[in-house]
């Protein structure tokens, strides 16, 4: 074996907690990583994957200090080297790709004088030669036109675009090793393909290690070789991705696996009950023992070595033989499912929304799009106790429905009627309590949505007292009863969002929207920013509240397959148009509108033989053409002139399902 | 559980309030902030039980005596009690700026919010008057106020009010801005409550912050602002003892008796050393309790 690049030993890193313990981060992690090799680090948020990659730069967040073991790049100990001396190799030969590049490029200075200052740091060139280094790295990150790119500011580029400038810097030091940080998380599933081929190829063609940091198996399944899962500061199990990815060796990466929500798959995702040991919290035995189905005396007596579990993987548990017996997917229970056919809950009825004021399209790519209305021409009809996936990727118009239904938006044009037939009032001043009650909103992260001054107490008596004006014993009695049905016990009354995890501080948002007794509740990417074991979890109490109560949801995501596991009906939106309609298995099937073709042909699934089949470039259009159909300037399949001047026909291919396409239905 | 959640059930519930002040007194900065200030307050409400001399009694035999039994600090040019008078201009010091303060604060508080709730051109307007009022060094305002009005104490709090309640209006517009944008408002707006119960739940908690903080540090420029105009001679009128008009005054006996600057000087600062270490130590007590998050 060649030597490895990045060679870490027995690293343990740690911090010293409140009463003088020093509480570990990392336990005894060894990871080697040689030239054209690919890596990827999963595990959920506060695994310690993170601290594992910027160790691996010989950088530490602060507070946190190397116990035992060493870093080592190209042989040298990263720890034991001088700032200025590390200066040099991170940034220069070990590139760094951090989560949200978008927030990484200086607002207030354009992209070419940003790449200067890259390549000033780390390579030897003139001056007058990085115009032309920086136009050649652009392109080799397949930006379109980098010689207008560089005259623009940051805010002037989509996420993808940014993503790829920040690419494009960490080659500019000729890097022999790369470090991404969750690179492609917060992208549409179709960029999120795009930038992943991307950084394949760079790392084929300069013989690059890559490190792979990421929550979402997807990725590593597309991009990496060899993958370790982590769990409280531990490699739990590593090995092959195929090994890893199709029969994992370890009960914690096999729950993992099967909290995915998987496009193929009708059933909800198996949720991973419990939350992981706080740093220094686990016992004497395994940091997993407390979660797991085959845990006994032995787990829970000593830590467990790292066991070769065959196939060329190696796990952290004594019962991996026996693992192999535990789901991995594919088992989840039933979502409920209601025919389209009860009455009707909500009817949107030719509704468009136009930004008066500048809106965040407009202030992101500057000008106004007041010519076209962002969302137009919206039809549908949800039926109570339906559930409706709104998806598309984003600026496609999803969450601006959603705030338009809530009344937080004023629609330019059309209706939105509720069961009773009467349409409501715009806004949402205007509307009676009972009216406002009947729908409510969960939003995206529990974090922005849950006012951090308020107990959890004082968070589910806003809509107590609001709507059923109650106080005293009442109150408190009903919001327990209410954090009951979200499996919270009265014990959480008195914490702060602070101090709940997020699936916790998720769930008490969800309590305070079904606590209004709802007809309506509209979920504007509730998991996104959550957990993968923790979004199952979410997505099963939907569903039992949907049991219980008959509730009527728009759900809104970006993620098809969680759109898959829990609705009846799909809508698929580009531009804020609807370009097809219908009940998710069809929806999901064979024949579907181009655009929804592209979709979901790029969605990566945690399977390492299926590869997203990249149809349609991942472009950003700025605003919809004013004629013809939306998606006329992407689609692989445009028919010529009559695409780009008459607005597409519904095409019926029964059982409520509808495409706008000029393409004959036989054809699609 | 984490950590920090378990030790914080561990303690007796103090209310959010009780809570931040048990993380200040916990942080060595915050304690010892925080005994500067609560020790000149106290001293400041039971000097005139500590004292035997009246801080005006001149005696002839004792013109820049040093530090004795009879007169720990020594007496000054005029024979007069230095302790006495460091005490009473202590008291007169604190009385100013504490009931400044305050108001300062509200009105600063009060505009602040409103602005950044209608925002818009009133916002930019008001908002490039607070710049010019910034621009200005801040005694020279004060310094033409006062040779205009006198320099009474119902002179002096309205004007350091006035003044000092403009880098409020700032920095409190600024927290609701943020504030407004999250999405708790927009949830509390789509369930229907009223404008005003929006701001009085949602926005205030998250902006008493900010508030708090920016009302020590208010204190403290207040104090040394109130001692500079007195140095200057524009402050409280002789006999009445104040640190600044004790410090401008004793300077030039320094070489003589340079306990007669040192003792306001030690009691001037270890007041504006206590007011900034508990505003550091609140400022960072509330800076993590808002950052402070369950380990997943």
């Amino acid at each position: 074996m060649a030597r490895p690049i990045i060679d870490i030993r027995n690293l343990s890193v740690g911090f010293t907690g409140r009463a003088g313990r020093t509480l570990p981060v990392l336990r005894n992690v060894d990871l080697r990583v040689c030239r054209g090799e690919s890596i990827g680090i999963v595990g959920e948020s506060g695994s310690g994957k993170s601290t594992l990659a910027l160790a691996s730069m010989g950088f530490l967040k602060q507070g946190l200090r190397v116990i035992e073991g060493s870093v080592c790049f190209n042989g040298e100990d990263m720890f034991a080297r001088k700032l200025n001396q590390l200066e040099a190799i991170r940034g220069g030969q070990l590139g760094l790709i951090p989560q949200n590049s978008g927030q990484s490029l200086t607002p207030t200075m354009r992209i070419g004088a940003q790449m200067a200052e890259a390549l000033e740091l780390h390579c030897t060139l003139e001056k007058d030669a990085y115009r032309d280094r920086t136009i050649k790295l652009l392109s080799q990150v397949r930006l379109p036109d980098p010689e207008a790119i560089i005259t623009r500011f940051p805010h002037e580029l989509s996420g993808g675009q940014q993503q790829r400038v920040a690419i494009a810097m960490a080659l500019a030091g000729e890097p022999d090793a790369l470090l991404l940080d969750e690179p492609t998380t917060g992208l549409d599933v179709t960029t999120q393909a795009h930038i992943l081929e991307l950084l394949q190829d760079l790392a084929r063609d300069r013989n690059m290690a890559m490190i792979y940091v990421s929550h979402d198996l997807g990725v590593i399944a597309r991009a990496c070789e060899r993958v370790m899962v982590m769990y409280a500061g531990e490699a739990v199990l590593q090995g092959p991705t195929a090994e890893v990815l199709k029969d994992p060796a370890h009960p914690y990466a096999r729950a993992l696996l099967a909290s995915i929500p998987r496009l193929c798959d009708p059933h909800l995702p198996v949720a991973l009950d419990g939350r992981p040991p706080p740093p220094g919290g686990s016992g004497p035995g395994c940091a997993f023992a407390p979660r797991c189905a085959l845990a006994d005396d032995q787990c829970r007596a000593a830590r467990p070595e790292l066991l070769d579990a065959g196939g060329g993987s190696q796990a952290r548990c004594l019962r991996h033989a026996q693992s192999h017996e535990l789901t991995a997917g594919g088992a989840g229970s039933d979502p409920l499912h209601h025919r389209p056919d009860g009455a009707p809950a909500l009817v949107l009825d030719d509704l468009s929304i136009s930004y008066a004021a500048p809106g965040l399209l407009d202030r992101l790519f500057g000008g106004g799009g007041m010519g076209v209305p962002t969302v137009d021409d919206i039809t549908i009809t949800i039926a109570s106790g339906e559930t409706l996936g709104l998806v598309g990727e984003s600026g496609s118009g999803k969450s601006t429905i959603l705030k338009a239904v809530a009344g937080l938006l004023p629609p330019s044009g059309g209706t939105i009627g509720v069961g009773d037939g009467n349409a409501l009032p715009e806004m949402v001043e205007q509307r009676r309590p009972q009216q406002l009650r009947r729908i409510q909103m969960i939003f995206q992260n529990p974090d922005d949505s849950l006012n951090p001054r308020h107990t959890v107490a004082e968070i589910l008596a806003q809509p107590l007292r609001l709507y059923d004006g109650l106080s005293g014993k009442a109150l408190t009695d009903r919001s327990v009863e209410i954090l009951e049905t979200v499996r919270l016990g009265a014990h959480y009354m008195d914490r702060l969002p602070g101090q709940l995890s997020g699936g916790e501080k998720q769930r008490v948002a969800i309590a305070r929207a079904f606590a209004a007794e709802p007809e309506i509740v509209l979920c504007d990417e509730i998991t996104s920013a959550l957990d993968v074991s923790v979004q199952a979890a979410m997505l099963e109490l939907l569903n039992e509240f949907k049991k219980m109560k008959d509730t009527t949801y728009v759900f809104v995501s970006h993620d098809l397959a969680v759109v898959r596991a829990l609705s009846d009906r799909v809508a698929v939106l580009y531009q804020g148009r609807l370009c097809e309609i219908g009940p998710t298995e069809k929806v999901y099937g064979q024949q579907s509108h181009p655009y929804t073709s592209v979709l979901l042909n790029a969605v990566l699934e945690p399977d390492p033989d299926a590869a997203p089949n990249l149809m349609a470039e991942d472009v950003v259009e700025l605003s919809p053409p004013a004629r013809g159909c939306p998606f006329q300037r992407r689609c692989t399949r445009k028919q010529g002139s009559i695409c780009e001047n008459e607005t597409p026909p519904w095409r019926e291919t029964g059982g409520g399902h509808a495409i706008r396409c000029h393409i004959p239905l036989e054809e699609l | 559980m984490s950590d920090a959640a378990a030790q914080k059930q561990k303690r007796p519930a103090l209310g959010q309030f009780g809570t931040v002040l048990w993380d200040v007194a916990s942080r060595p900065s915050g304690a010892i902030g925080l005994a500067l200030v609560l020790g000149h307050i106290i001293l400041a409400l039971i000097s005139p039980w500590l004292v035997s001399y009246d801080f005006r009694s001149m005696d002839s035999s004792l013109i820049l005596e040093g530090p004795s039994a009879e007169h720990w600090l020594g007496s000054d040019h005029l024979g007069r009690d230095i302790l006495s008078r460091v005490l009473q201009g202590g008291r007169v010091a604190l009385l100013v700026t504490g009931i400044a303060t305050p108001i300062a604060l509200l009105w600063g508080g009060v505009t602040g919010v409103l602005l950044g709730l209608i925002g818009g051109r009133a916002d930019e307007v008001a908002m490039r008057i607070v710049d010019a009022f910034l621009s200005i060094p801040g005694v020279l305002p004060l310094l033409v106020l006062v040779t205009i009005f006198g320099t009474g104490n119902e002179v002096m709090i309205p004007t350091l009010a006035f003044f000092y309640g403009i880098p409020v209006i700032r920095v409190i517009r600024a927290a609701t801005h943020d504030v407004v944008a999250r999405d708790f408002v927009l949830a509390a707006r789509a369930r229907g409550h009223s404008r005003l119960s929006i701001v009085w739940r949602e926005l205030l908690p998250n902006v008493r912050d900010a508030m708090m903080v920016e009302g020590a540090m208010r204190w403290s420029w207040m104090l040394l602002a109130f001692s500079s105009l007195s140095f200057l001679g524009f402050g409280v009128s002789p006999p009445t003892p104040d640190w600044g008009l004790m410090i401008s005054d004793a300077r030039a006996y320094m070489p003589l008796a340079p306990w007669g600057v040192l003792a306001p000087v030690i009691a001037l600062s270890s007041l504006i050393i206590g007011i900034n270490l508990t505003a550091d130590a609140l400022a960072k007590a509330m800076g993590i309790d808002r950052a402070r998050k369950a380990v997943v």
